[in-house]
């Protein structure tokens, strides 16, 4: 409502901003490309089009400016005249007359270039067109930049304006300054104005709501008002005297007896007596503030009779009203905000008052039948004189009794939590109203596991009856148990010797698979040595000998062939004449025996004249001769036998350092996936 | 507090132990340790897992049907506290339980009860045909008991022999 609140009026921009908004948004929203080739009727489209947009952009901010900006005489006269006061209602005018003329005059400006634009033959010259076109309507803005500024500030302050609805209740708080009315609005609303003890801490109105008899009441505290003619007043005190001229209003009237405000009762009953004429049909009441300081039957001659004058005046309200005559204690209050006594006091009679009024206004009105249902209990006529009072049955009234009586009687709960220590001290028995066969059973704690049952589970009242029968069954089972009892003794048990035999076949199965377990797990890495390389001996005919005498067999013509057909590690080989006669306990000979190859070496064919014959040696690559080489070659080999014999890893054979090596098993595809390395 | 019975290896699970799953079907499994949890997850079927109840159950390890079984039974309805039942109550429990035991007992005797004889023929045919793994045909031709052969040492001046001698 542009009536009540003021929060909506967009926002005014500077003069400059202005500016730059709407010809950006040209820039943006319209075509911005053309080229001198274009047909002309494109080249005017296009600038014409570009001077439009510009026009009606200006058009449509400017009349939105003078559409939310309030018209003062549209308004509430409330509010109308506070704007006045507030800010000039003339230049508040003016400035808004000055946007109508602006944008006026782009209106016009843009009719006319476009006319111009029409004719234009080239496109420097429509382009120049449009140029001076929107440069012509931003100097009109331009010129008009104070207003807006001016229109910007109006709008922020009235933002801020309290948001008081004048239709309806209200409850206007006014006096000389610093008599209370603030502390007063404090008391009794959620309002925090300023209180402090100079002069005019208030500077604007402010509103609170309060609550009575389920209504909600406007409390609008003003600033204070000093006594002087009505023309020096300045903007603050103009506020107040406004709020007072025009709202529908309860007035309260505030008075400091004290005198600690800085002016006393004279001055005070001064300013009252000149601005009565506003408290014309407005329920007045006077109050008397700051009581602690100074109590009311404690003032002087000439003061009480000031008060009481101005009571008179307020009287004069009263019965200028309802023309009844009322208690004097409603028009004359007293109270201090600083103890709080009286205070609800005032505010109660002050919406009693009001409502009163407000009640007997609408009740003369003419819209009095949509809201009489409010005021109106409709009871039907009497037919006759017979009393006809509510029935209440005779059981009813004295259950009621009886229950008044009760409750004053009965002892509970929390009384005995209470007694007893209070809320941690004391923890209520919980089954103190059980129902069981046996009084003393209340408080008993029955286990609830035994044994790893749960005793829940097993609880039957014929339990007892049905152990005896399990008893019955066990005794009855344990007899033919004992008549059953065969023992089973076994014919066939193994001697010990036959025992023996059989963990011996025991042993060397289980020995049989673990070679076996082993020989298969290792396949892989196990190298296939032959036989005459073993390390572990394992095929000496010793060896041989013990194991076929565990058999039971007589070893030694074994070992004999064995021996016999065999080949020393160390040594040379025997001749053959030798091998025949030959039994194990002879020493063998040592025999030099040259191998045929090394006599083939030694001697040289009488063929060869030049050519080098096969195994000859060629000392190159620092050897002094061919003996050293071969020595060195005999070295090498040396130095290779054994590891060669045991089958181990050499330098030459392939070995892989690390076996997962990071970089080819961790990171992301650069595309794909790596389900697989 | 109730103690429940694992799902998974139906061993009791006392209070502050063990977890509970819902299902969203509303049904409550409840399990004893980590152990039955973990199986559980990986859907093995408590029937055939050697160490739980219910393959012991199934396979007739365990006593499956017995009067004792009917005292524990779970009641949905509460009764009223009875103090001489309740009294009663927990004295039976323990001589159920002895009853109990004692027919497990009895049960896992009968059993076992043929396991001697069968270990023996078994022995006895073990021996008989692995013989030849220590006994030498030869030897086993001149003395056919099923021993060890008795070792005869020879002592060569090459060979100097140590046998466990067997007489």
């Amino acid at each position: 409502m542009v009536q009540y609140n003021f929060k909506k009026i967009t926002v005014v921009p500077t003069g400059k901003d202005f500016i730059d908004i709407i010809l950006s948004r040209t820039q943006r929203q319209t075509p911005t490309v053309v080229h001198k080739g274009y047909a002309i009727s494109r080249l005017r489209q296009f600038y014409m089009r570009k001077v439009k947009y510009t026009q009606q952009n200006f058009h449509e901010k400017l009349s939105a400016i003078i559409d939310e900006f309030p018209r003062l005489d549209d308004i509430h006269p409330f509010y109308g005249d506070l704007l006045h006061v507030l800010y000039n209602k003339d230049h508040y005018k003016l400035a808004l007359g000055q946007i109508n003329t602006a944008r006026n005059l782009i209106g016009k400006i843009s009719k006319d270039y476009v006319k111009l634009l029409k004719y234009g033959d080239s496109l420097y010259r429509c382009k120049s067109l449009k140029v001076a076109a929107l440069g012509r309507m931003c100097t009109v803005i331009k010129r008009v930049s104070p207003s807006l500024a001016y229109l910007e500030q109006i709008r922020q302050h009235m933002a801020r304006l309290p948001s008081i609805d004048p239709n309806t209740r209200t409850i206007l708080i006014c006096g000389y300054p610093n008599v209370g009315k603030s502390s007063f609005i404090n008391k009794i609303t959620r309002a925090d104005v300023d209180v402090q003890p100079y002069a005019f801490t208030t500077k604007s109105l402010f509103v609170g709501h309060t609550d009575y008899k389920y209504l909600r009441y406007q409390v609008i505290d003003t600033p204070g008002i000093l006594d002087r003619p009505f023309e020096d007043r300045n903007i603050i005190e103009m506020c107040s005297i406004t709020a007072l001229a025009h709202l529908r209003a309860a007035v309260l009237f505030f008075l400091d007896i004290s005198g600690s405000c800085g002016y006393n009762i004279a001055q005070q009953a001064a300013l009252f007596h000149s601005i009565k004429s506003l408290f014309m049909n407005k329920p007045l009441i006077v109050v008397c503030n700051k009581t602690d300081l100074q109590p009311l039957d404690g003032l002087s001659e000439e003061d009480m009779k000031l008060v009481v004058e101005m009571k008179a005046e307020a009287m004069k309200t009263v019965i200028g009203q309802g023309g009844e005559a009322t208690d004097s204690d409603e028009v004359l209050l007293t109270m201090s905000t600083l103890t709080e006594e009286g205070v609800i006091a005032v505010k109660n009679s002050a919406c009693e008052r009001l409502l009163n009024q407000r009640v007997e206004l609408k009740m003369k009105s003419k819209k009095i039948n949509d809201c009489l249902n409010r005021f109106h209990v409709a009871v039907p006529k009497k037919r006759d004189e017979k009393e006809r009072p509510p029935c209440i049955p005779q059981a009813v009234l004295e259950a009621k009794a009886k229950e008044a009586a009760d409750i004053e009687k009965r002892k509970l709960e929390r009384d005995l939590e209470n007694e007893n220590g209070g809320a941690g001290v004391y923890s209520a028995s919980l089954r103190k109203h059980h129902i069981l066969a046996d009084e003393e059973w209340k408080e008993d704690i029955m286990p609830e596991i035994l044994d790893g049952h749960n005793v829940y589970d097993f609880i039957d009242p014929d339990i007892l009856q049905r152990l005896e029968e399990l008893e019955r069954e066990e005794g009855l089972r344990l007899e033919q148990e004992v008549d059953n009892d065969d023992f089973e003794m076994d014919g066939k048990e193994l001697t010990p010797e036959e025992q023996e035999a059989l963990a011996e076949i025991r042993k060397k199965k289980s020995l049989l698979i673990q070679q076996h377990r082993i020989k298969k797990s290792t396949a892989e890495s196990r190298p296939t040595v032959p036989r005459k390389f073993d390390k572990e001996r394992k095929f000496s005919s010793e060896r041989m000998g013990r194991q076929l005498s565990a058999l039971g067999l007589d070893p030694t013509s074994a070992i004999n062939r064995a021996r016999s057909n065999s080949v020393p590690m160390r040594g040379r080989k025997r001749e053959r004449s030798l091998a025949k006669g030959d039994d194990g306990n002879d020493a063998m000979d040592m025999d030099v025996d040259q191998s045929s190859k090394k006599l083939r070496m030694m001697s040289r064919s009488r063929s060869r004249s030049t050519s080098r014959p096969p195994g000859e040696v060629v000392p190159g690559e620092g050897y002094r001769d061919s003996k050293q080489k071969v020595h060195a070659m005999k070295l090498a080999k040396k130095s290779v036998k054994k590891r060669n014999k045991d089958a181990r890893r050499g330098e030459a054979d392939r070995v892989i350092p690390t076996l997962r090596p990071k970089h080819l098993f961790s990171g992301k595809r650069g595309i794909g996936k790596t389900t697989r390395r | 507090m109730r103690l429940e019975k694992c799902w998974f290896c139906s061993s009791t699970i006392y209070p502050g132990h063990g977890i509970q799953f819902v299902r969203n079907d509303a049904k409550i499994f409840r399990f004893c340790r980590s152990k039955c949890h973990k199986n559980f997850k990986m859907k093995r079927n408590p029937r055939k897992v050697k160490w739980t109840k219910a393959y012991r159950r199934l396979h007739g390890k365990d006593m499956t049907q017995d009067s004792t079984f009917e005292f524990e039974r779970k009641r949905n309805r509460p009764e009223r506290y009875d103090r001489n039942i309740t009294e009663n109550t927990l004295k039976a429990i323990k001589k159920i339980e002895k009853v109990r035991v004692d027919r497990e007992a009895r049960h896992h005797t009968m059993r076992m009860k043929g396991k001697k004889a069968k270990e023996q023929r078994e022995a006895a045919k073990e021996l008989e045909q692995g013989i030849h793994m220590v006994k030498a045909p030869a030897a086993l031709q001149k003395e056919p008991s099923l021993t060890l052969p008795k070792i005869k040492v020879k002592v060569s001046h090459q060979q100097a022999e140590n046998h466990p001698m067997e007489e």
